[in-house]
């Protein structure tokens, strides 16, 4: 039921949010760069890119834009979480700052840097609940490792571990869909926030 | 480009590809990369925001200072600040001394720098970069030296500027060169492509994709020289996708403030208020170096090709 072209923010404090536009464009969204509060006004949906969670965090406090950010997600605003992002909405963080206080509105627990340092990012092919069958290339970078879940959906694994999960209008990846190449899991996240909230 | 260490493992993971090598210097832009000689400083960075840290013995400021042959930093340095911070560790090694390189690659670094702050090992060729799972990034001047360091297999590329003189001129002039040379591809078919290469000695293969881009197909970092938040956002809006900072934090007289201001300013290069909020009260900047003060044999920039 779109009533218009949705309109989804990206946060953009640091880290890979232009390779989400692009996405998110191709996906048939418009794009608006968050980097204030008054940047939520009027999101369908809000993207919290890959980058390194400490550094977002403490400018999203800084600037004073964590908790409206969280209480707009808390009232339904559609997230697309991936990487740090997943780290930033995470209720538990393992091996985080001890200071690292995110949103903690995603009801799992993380390791940060769970697969391991840089050399051994890696690359591999995810089925994922939802998609139309094929797999999707997952590119895993320093990512979070998934160690709790409580009342989230997990829609797709890889080594027993959940790699990407949804609760309510929040969805969380450990992969990066924006370097991917492949578009599904943007425009599955577009129509999502193109709903009413109150529908989903 | 090749990717000549692919080991695919049974459920079909593949470790140490261009993409996932590039992929972190994706995650690392809009952000500062500061240089660290202590866990204690690590810290420090970690704390202000930085969005990775290089561990260094000494500061190029200081490298200038002492002389004597530069070279890669103790290993226990180095796993002591991978220690102290979660955020990405990155070492430099000298140009050309891949056994340098594969000492920190063992150590698990996040990032090889293949630095010309650091003494070259070889005055003629660069490491081959592609067998490394580990990414590197390199320094450079102009386009045609992005291009070369490229196809040797950097996955992130930095603008040399002119290391430990906390002097943003020659920063400004490689950034410019940089954009200039990608300009200049815009609207050049084929033919005038492959004479452009030959010009400026770098691969056709590269040039095309910066032309079909048009900007380096890399992440592309603006480093030396970069003392203030202002030099920061000016290094951002002429189009580099964050910076690194050097001896300008540490040498000046409140260096967390100072971290923190230029990550800041990082995040918002292109609002001139916040800028001018981030700027006041800093304390003293580092003491800075005129280029033409510094003897032609002791330029930094002019290491590498």
């Amino acid at each position: 039921m779109e009533k218009h072209q949705t309109l989804i923010g990206v946060l953009a404090m640091q880290g890979a949010f232009a390779e989400h536009v692009k996405a998110l464009e191709k996906a048939g969204a418009r794009t608006r760069l968050v980097r204030t509060r008054e940047d939520l006004a009027g999101l369908d949906g809000i993207v919290l890119p890959g980058g390194e969670s400490t550094t977002m965090t403490m400018l999203m406090e800084r600037v004073g834009l964590l908790e409206p950010l969280r209480e707009a997600i808390e009232h339904g605003l559609a997230t697309l979480a991936t990487c740090a992002g997943m780290i930033v909405l995470a209720r538990d963080v393992t091996d985080g700052m001890p200071e690292q206080h995110g949103l903690g509105v995603l009801d799992i627990g993380v390791r940060r840097n769970g697969y391991g340092r840089q050399v051994d990012s890696f690359e591999a092919p995810l089925d994922i609940d939802g998609l139309d069958g094929k797999t999707f290339p997952g590119v895993f970078i320093r990512a979070p490792l998934v160690e709790r879940t409580g009342d989230v959906q997990v829609i797709a694994s890889y080594d027993d571990h959940p790699v990407a999960v949804r609760q309510g209008r929040i969805l969380a990846l450990c992969f990066h869909p924006e370097l991917s190449g492949d578009q599904r899991l943007h425009r599955e996240f577009v129509r999502m926030a193109g709903m009413d909230g109150t529908q989903a | 480009m090749a990717e000549r260490n692919d080991a695919r493992s049974a459920n079909g993971s593949v470790k140490g590809s261009f993409k996932v090598k590039a992929g972190l210097a994706q995650m690392l832009k809009g952000g500062v990369i500061m240089d660290v000689v202590t866990a204690e400083h690590a810290r420090i960075a970690q704390d202000a925001g930085a969005c990775a840290v290089m561990a260094l013995e000494r500061v190029p400021a200081d490298i200038r200072k002492e002389g004597g042959v530069a070279r890669m930093s103790d290993p226990d340095l180095i796993k002591s600040i991978m220690a102290a911070v979660t955020i990405p560790v990155m070492a430099k090694c000298r140009i050309g001394h891949f056994v340098e390189a594969q000492i920190l690659e063992a150590l698990g670094i996040d990032y090889i720098d293949e630095s010309e702050v650091l003494t070259p090992a070889d005055e003629e060729n660069h490491i081959d970069k592609h067998p490394f799972k580990v990414p590197f990034v390199c320094g450079c001047r102009d386009l045609g030296e992005a291009a070369r360091r490229i196809s040797e297999g950097a996955a992130m590329i930095r603008t040399k500027g002119e290391a430990g003189t906390g002097n943003v001129v020659e920063a400004v002039r490689h950034a410019r060169a940089v954009n200039a040379g990608i300009r200049k591809l815009q609207g050049m078919n084929h033919a005038e492509l492959v004479r452009e290469a030959k010009q400026i000695g770098a691969p056709v293969e590269v040039l095309a994709e910066c032309q079909k881009l048009g900007r380096l197909p890399v992440v592309n970092f603006a480093a030396g020289g970069i003392a203030t938040p202002a030099d920061a956002a000016l290094m951002m809006q002429l189009g580099v996708d964050g910076v690194f900072v050097g001896s300008g934090i540490f040498k000046s007289e409140d260096p967390l403030k100072r971290a923190r201001a230029i990550v800041a300013a990082t995040t918002f290069y292109d609002q001139p208020e916040k800028l001018a909020e981030v700027s006041a009260g800093l304390g003293e900047a580092m003491r800075g170096l005129e280029i033409p003060a510094i003897p032609k044999d002791e330029l930094l920039a002019a290491r590498g090709w």
